[in-house]
């Protein structure tokens, strides 16, 4: 079975380095071969399979495309995947300890509860709208406890709102949002309520006003709507079989890679390779650190075969960050594919003013992104 | 033979003792670094400070004020004034209708008042007939030093110091005056009463000096040197070089064999080359004893104010022998034999050293010298006032006393409390000043206190712990500034700072003590109760004897000793019996064939567990029981467990390193050798495996990082505060830092670190830093500025005043006021813009009027507000209304910068390496590994391979087989995790065994070809940002004087174009540029100048000639114009020749 690994797949992960990690300047063609693109052939090749989904996140294989297009998912999820975050806050009081910038830092990094599908982007010269803009109030006061205990040493028995948590923060609903049957089912709130944000002692107090607003995360880390989205290539373990691995040190050759990934016979101590364990293999490469096991193994790596990890920590469920993404990128194309038409067009023209040109497409860039993507463009990849 | 050998040790294996072999392996001490904190439990971080200030105020200004007495008058013979008794109080307030008494630290550093106690002594006088005792009388308040047993803050729990508003962590050891926290740092210098023998390989001179210091007396020193192959004596007193015999001669010892015993002893080498002084002392005709003081007598330098009768000359020799030269050396009842033996010591030194040049000392061994503290600098201070404090006493009462007929009886009680406050002022003017200038002592020294630095922790603990010397920084010496091998352990080797006062100003290490003076009398009849004969029952011969070992204590020859390996344990056994102070040293010298034992104060020493019979007497049991807290740090040194060793000692001690090196002979095992490295060095993970260099660089830097400072940090109001909104305690941690709470106070953040290139943006040590990581909080640091006025009351009766925001004529108030509320003070969280006004003060148009005498409320008003003058917005952060001592209101405000990291701003790993950052990388530009983590910074691998920072890589791993094992790992010098055990955590957590990880670039989403050394590493930020130095103007102001730009950027200046730049123009010949550059766009000036006389005129007329006939203009720089005028004001003419070009 492992024979039937196309080299060509394979990045060779050795001792010091790291060999062929770029495919070809065209990826999938090869010299002599007829590789051109075929939308069949590409059917086949393509799968994303979910290996693993929970509440906050998600695994994933997406097979069969290039590095560059599975970066480009990655960097959208994290960088221009819209979410609503807390970006002004208005201190009426703030006697805590800590300073109003820095808190107003700490309130937003909250991640909040609200689909940003719900609300429009606010540029800086916008006026504040209920399409726009979310209003949190956040009003807390420490008080001593009357029946305390003489001698507690906890916080909570001793005070009355100790600690303001991301839970105290109260939506205020503005204009037409009280209507919205979404935030009827489901009021806009952190995600997580256990947050703490400041802790007071009696006579302290917090009394702010809190404006959230739509944002992504290339401007600031706290509009990005995953923790983490990243994507490993699978490993590959080759065995040689000219060098088998000594009967005596079949044990220690296994410890050199993640558990289960390879198998020795209890019997005859023969190694072979586990291939469903295989994509929990870390790649330590530890096997390389003994000289014993000098050319046993040969370790590579998938090129087109990306397991992905992506951890939600916003609004969004875990599986629906990626599909989010994908109509992203369309919507970017899309609007790539207007203004190279829009410049064929012109350059059938003639000599046309380029600074309209420009200007036609940014506009296209802006209507792109705010405007209400069609639910349709997902099926794509779920082929 | 081999056998035998064998039979020899067989019975040890037979009998066990004690359930135990004598061959059993030696069970280790083990957690015996358990006894440093045992130590810093009791003796704090900055113990020599406190001790030395403890001793002072207990037991030294006692001694002081019994020396000074006595106040007599001159004019009333029966009238006597005495102080009975002296004692300083506890640190009370000023003001007199305060409330409470007692005051914190805390108060007058914010009310810029002094942390001082009152001075009480009691007096006994004479009034009339009666004998009258008043006890209480205060004659000055005294600087209180912090954490000094009569600070408040002594021996309280940090609920209590909560309270207080004073930090738990604060080592204390500082003064608080007029509000600024005073450091008097300790200054090194030569050890006194000691002889130190030196050469001078060019000119061939050997010489013997001897510092002497007593008690209240002045300091001289006396040489014993050679001159033409012949011996002398020279003091600052006598006017030429005195031959040696002569000297002896006059000191009573007129026979010559007497002469010869007592310096060249028997030996014959010595015998020949003294023979010389013996023939110069006849050729000079003295022979005798009289003849001696006569021929000195002509040369001692005669300074008598006093007129009375005028005194032999020989007399005149005889008081200066007995009192001036070598006044350490006591001459009781005209006894001259000890002062005549020291001579003769100091002879035969001299003598020893013509013979073999290894017998010369070395003045950079630091047994020979002493580290003077704040005690000793306060104790001379206050002797100074107080003997001033008496004469004007004595003034007064003279005064007083003078006059014939007094309505009532005269009581020196009253003329005693209207004496000023000089004593008080004294105090003040000198640590605030920093200059000790006693005439007295002959003391002029300036730059001996500083200001506590706290811009960070580190900062001010390092500056606690820093020594100073008095050596002068300019003279091109290697030996004071090398590294001595006996500092071992007792002064950092890694701490000092770089450039001129590198290795002259040092650091303690950690468990050094400063010893304070011990009393010498009981030490000395201890000496001879142990069978010392006394030196006066000697002669040379005895003295020089082949078996004799001549005992000294405090540097005076004592006596006599057969048997001084037996004295010498018997005085230690004693010792560590806790018969006499622990701090009391005794070494034999064997080159000298000496016993020296010293109870003097300053000298370095540092406790060492000790071994008997090859066992360490600190056992697991004893560890145990202090692990229990059963048993103190003092429990072992009174077991006679652990001793204190000066560095004399520790030099005649064979000292194990470790417990497996304990061999027979050996008499001290280490308690931990990471001790050896400072407070500051002692942050340093595996500095044993960097490069020396870097970590004295991490030393100077480690006091530059932003971090926290104090617990009461947010409750300061210092003139500079920089603060990391979130600290982090290393993942890598030492000893150290656990003991000084370093990680309960730390300066810097665990980043994540890739070592790769990136972009092209990282060389030269730049570093590449997330983005994300910023927007998270990575490197956020506040700056808190304090903005201080006074609203003063003026003599003429009129006050400063605030006023509340004014209006224009539209009744608007104009923005820069916006902030201003009704009291004239900008609201607390306020934001401040630059230009904004916070404080709205107003002040008199008349204050300085004295003449004035109208209605207060009459005078007119002109503004002088505090305006914000950063270019960046603030926020105010804090408003204090107080009042200072003399009753002026005090206003402080403190304003609020919070800072995230940009482009420039400096940062640094705790390895030396510091760097700036190059860029700003989104996230999902910077690689990642297979866990998806993104580093916080990318480090430049171009760093590593000169600068040898291995400590840095063996930190990474560390740090993140921490991280994968969540727990904390420690670095500590000559120990910590094991390389090889970070290495087995990251194998099983399935990470590479050296820490690289396979990276995918976040730009392409391949694989990057190289595997990357990739985990945490401790980061600082250094205080150094772009903000508080970018700068540019293009037009701006001008200097008044020479019409050029200013300089600097706080006046907006302009960027010089120096002589080197100059020379570049010149050299490229682009002339027009220069002309423009050094006068067009600095300081043009278009004159008239008179081509008949070559004068300056003005107008086109030449005041010189009385014609405008021949004028003409010309450009040229306003200081060229201003020089010629300079110059004609020194009757020099300069003439200005014109020419066509």
């Amino acid at each position: 079975m492992p024979s039937a690994v196309d080299r060509r797949r394979l990045v060779g992960v050795h001792p010091e380095r790291v060999s062929d990690v770029s495919s070809t300047d065209f990826p999938g063609h090869y010299p002599g071969e007829d590789n051109s693109w075929d939308l069949e052939k590409f059917r086949k090749n393509l799968r994303v399979d979910i290996t693993r989904l929970s509440n906050r996140s998600i695994e994933f294989d997406l097979v069969g495309v290039d590095a560059s297009i599975a970066n480009a998912f990655r960097r959208i999820m994290i960088a221009e995947v819209p979410t609503i975050c807390i970006e002004h806050v208005y201190v009426w009081n703030n006697t805590s300890v800590m300073q109003d910038e820095v808190f107003a830092h700490r309130l937003g990094l909250v991640p909040l509860n609200v689909d940003p599908e719900l609300f429009e982007m606010k540029t800086p010269t916008d006026s504040a709208t209920d399409r726009n803009t979310l209003v949190f109030k956040l009003d807390v006061t420490c008080t001593r406890k009357q029946k305390a205990p003489p001698d507690p040493t906890d916080d909570n028995v001793l005070y009355d709102h100790s600690s303001v948590t991301a839970g105290d923060l109260v939506w205020v609903p503005q204009g037409e949002q009280v209507e919205l049957p979404v935030f009827i089912a489901k009021p806009p709130a952190p995600t997580n309520p256990n947050i703490v944000l400041v802790k007071l002692r009696p006579g302290q107090e917090v009394s702010m006003e809190l404006h959230a607003i739509k944002g992504v995360g290339k401007d600031h880390a706290k509009w990005t709507p995953v923790a983490t989205a990243s994507y490993r290539l699978l490993p590959s373990v080759t065995l040689d079989p000219s060098k088998p691995v000594p009967p005596h040190r079949a044990d220690k050759f296994a410890k050199c890679f993640s558990p289960g990934v390879i198998e020795v016979d209890s019997t005859t101590k023969a190694v072979r390779v586990n291939e469903q364990a295989l994509r929990g293999e870390s790649m330590s490469r530890e096997v390389f650190r003994h000289p014993e096991f000098e050319g046993c193994a040969k370790l590579g790596r998938f090129r087109d075969h990306f397991l992905f990890n992506v951890e939600s920590e916003g609004p969004y469920t875990p599986e629906r960050i990626f599909p989010t993404s994908i109509r992203i990128m369309r919507e970017k194309i899309a609007v790539l594919r207007k203004a190279a038409q829009a410049l064929l067009a012109d350059s059938d023209d003639g000599a046309m003013d380029a600074t309209s040109e420009r200007v036609s497409v940014e506009q296209g860039i802006n209507v792109a992104s705010t405007s209400e993507g069609t639910s349709g463009d997902v099926v794509m990849m779920e082929t | 033979m081999n056998l035998d050998a064998d039979n020899v040790w067989e019975h040890l294996d037979q009998p066990p003792l004690q359930g135990k072999g004598l061959t059993d392996p030696i069970k280790s001490v083990e957690d015996k670094w358990l006894l440093l904190p045992a130590f810093l439990k009791v003796k704090g971080l900055v113990k020599q400070h406190i001790d030395s200030f403890n001793y002072f105020v207990d037991v030294d200004i006692k001694n002081i004020v019994k020396a000074n007495e006595k106040v007599t008058s001159d004019v009333d013979p029966r009238f006597w004034l005495k102080y009975v008794d002296i004692q300083v109080g506890s640190p009370t307030r000023t003001d007199v209708d305060a409330m409470k008494g007692t005051v914190t630290p805390h108060e007058c550093r914010l009310r810029d008042t002094t942390y001082s106690a009152p001075i009480f002594v009691t007096i006994q006088y004479t009034r009339g007939k009666n004998v009258v005792r008043r006890p209480n009388v205060n004659i000055g308040r005294l600087p209180i030093m912090l954490r000094s047993n009569k600070c408040v803050l002594n021996g309280k729990n940090e609920e209590t110091l909560a309270r207080m508003i004073e930090c738990p962590l604060d080592p204390g050891g500082y003064f608080v005056v007029k509000g600024t926290e005073k450091v008097i740092l300790v200054q090194e210098q030569l050890s006194k009463n000691r002889i130190i023998v030196e050469t001078d390989p060019v000119k061939g001179i050997v010489s013997a000096s001897c510092t002497s210091s007593t008690h209240g007396g002045l300091k001289s020193k006396t040489y014993v040197t050679t001159k033409k192959d012949k011996i002398y004596l020279r003091h600052n007193s006598i006017h030429e070089d005195v031959p040696i015999v002569i000297v002896l001669k006059a000191l009573g010892i007129q026979s010559d064999k007497e002469i010869l015993l007592l310096t060249a002893g028997n030996n014959e080498a010595y015998k020949s080359s003294f023979s010389r002084n013996l023939e110069e002392a006849a050729k000079l005709g003295v022979f005798t004893r009289r003849q001696a003081l006569e021929y000195i007598g002509a040369k001692v330098k005669v300074n008598r104010r006093l007129v009375g009768p005028r005194r032999p000359v020989w007399e005149e020799a005889m008081e200066a022998l007995a009192t001036i030269v070598l006044a350490h050396v006591p001459v009781n009842n005209m006894d001259f034999r000890p002062k005549a033996i020291f001579v003769g010591t100091m002879t035969r030194r001299v003598l020893m050293a013509l013979d073999d040049e290894k017998l010369v000392d070395d003045r950079d061994y630091v047994g020979n010298k002493r580290l003077e503290l704040a005690g000793q600098l306060l104790a001379l201070l206050f002797e100074d006032l107080f003997k001033t404090f008496n004469t004007n006493l004595k003034a007064a009462i003279d005064k007083v006393l003078k006059k014939p007929s007094r309505t009532s009886e005269f009581d020196a009680f009253n003329t005693m409390q209207f004496q000023g406050d000089h004593i008080t002022s004294g105090f003040v003017r000198a640590i605030s000043t920093g200059n000790w200038s006693l005439k007295r002592f002959k003391m002029e020294r300036a730059g001996v206190t500083h200001v506590l630095s706290r811009l960070s922790f580190i900062s001010a603990l390092g500056m606690m712990t820093r020594i100073s010397s008095q050596f002068e920084k300019t003279r091109k010496v290697s030996g004071p500034r090398a590294l001595q091998p006996s500092q071992w352990g007792m002064l950092c080797p890694s701490d000092t700072p770089e450039g001129e006062a590198c290795g002259l100003v040092k650091n303690l290490a950690l468990m050094t003590h400063i010893t304070t003076d011990v009393e010498e009398e009981p030490i000395t009849r201890l000496v001879f109760a142990l069978g010392v004969e006394d030196i006066c029952l000697a002669t040379g011969a005895e003295i020089y004897g082949p078996h004799t070992f001549v005992v000294n204590v405090n540097g005076t020859i004592v006596g006599l000793t057969r048997y001084p390996t037996r004295f010498v344990g018997n005085f230690r056994k004693l010792r560590r019996a806790g018969r006499f102070s622990e701090f009391v040293s005794i070494y034999i010298n064997h080159h000298h064939r000496t016993v020296h034992i010293a109870s003097d104060g300053g000298r370095i020493c540092r406790p060492m567990i000790i071994v008997e019979n090859g066992r360490p007497k600190v056992t697991s049991d004893h560890i145990l029981q202090l692990k229990n807290g059963a048993i103190s740090f003092d429990d072992f040194l009174r077991k006679g467990l652990v001793e204190y060793l000066d560095v004399n000692e520790e030099n005649d001690s064979y000292i194990a390193l470790y417990e497996s090196m304990i061999v027979p002979t050996t008499t001290h095992l280490e308690i931990e050798p990471f001790t050896l490295l400072g407070a500051v060095a002692g942050l340093i993970p595996y500095p044993h495996h960097n490069q020396s260099p870097r970590n004295t660089y991490q030393c100077a830097m480690g006091k530059q990082a932003i971090g926290a400072i104090a617990y009461n940090q947010l409750n300061r109001i210092d003139t500079l505060l920089y603060l990391l909104v979130y600290p982090q305690k290393p993942m890598v941690k030492t000893k150290t830092i656990e003991l000084i709470g370093y990680d309960r106070l730390p300066a810097g953040q665990n980043a994540t670190v890739a070592v790769m290139s990136y972009s092209g943006y990282d060389i030269e040590d730049a570093l590449i830093l997330n983005k994300a990581s910023l927007d998270r909080g990575y490197g956020r640091c506040q700056v808190f500025r304090k903005n201080a006025t006074m609203i003063r009351k003026y003599p003429n009766g009129t006050f400063d005043r605030l006023a509340d925001a004014p209006l224009d004529e539209n009744g608007q108030i104009n923005k820069k006021y916006d902030i201003i509320q009704l009291d004239g003070l900008a609201g607390v969280g306020e934001r401040v813009d630059p230009g904004d006004v916070y404080v709205n003060k107003q002040t008199p148009s008349n204050a300085n009027d004295n003449t004035f005498s109208g209605q207060a409320a009459t005078v007119a008003y002109k503004n002088t507000p505090m305006t914000y003058k950063s270019p960046i917005a603030g926020y105010v952060d804090k408003v204090m209304l107080t009042e200072t001592e003399n009753e002026q209101t005090l206003i402080k405000v403190l304003i609020r910068q919070t800072r995230r990291p940009e482009l420039g701003d400096k940062f640094s790993s705790r390895h030396g390496q510091k760097g700036v950052c190059g860029l700003i990388v989104n996230q999902e530009d910077m690689p990642f590994n297979d866990q998806g983590i993104n580093p916080d910074t990318i480090m430049n691998p171009h760093g590593f391979p000169s600068r040898m920072t291995v400590g840095k890589m063996i930190e990474l791993l560390a740090g993140k087989a921490g991280v994968l094992s969540g727990k904390l790992q420690y670095g500590t010098a000559f120990g910590g995790s094991k390389v090889e055990d970070m290495s087995k955590i990251l194998i099983d957590h399935g990470f590479n065994y050296a820490g690289k990880d396979m990276l995918t670039s976040g730009i392409t989403g391949e694989p990057l070809e190289a595997y990357v050394f990739f985990g945490p590493i401790y980061y600082q930020k250094l205080k150094h940002m772009v903000m508080d130095k970018m700068h540019a103007r293009a037009r701006g102001p001008r200097a008044t004087l020479t019409r050029q730009p200013t300089e600097g950027r706080s006046r907006d200046g302009g960027l010089r174009l120096g002589e080197m730049e100059r020379d570049c123009l010149i050299g490229y010949g682009a002339t027009q540029l220069l002309l423009e550059r050094l006068m067009i766009s600095s300081d043009k000036f278009e004159v008239n100048a008179c081509q008949e006389c070559g004068l300056m005129g003005y107008n086109g007329w030449c005041p010189y000639c009385k014609s405008s006939k021949r004028m003409a203009q010309l450009t040229i720089p306003y200081a060229a114009k201003l020089l010629f005028q300079e110059l004609m004001a020194m009757n020099v003419v300069p003439r200005l020749i014109l020419d066509d070009a």
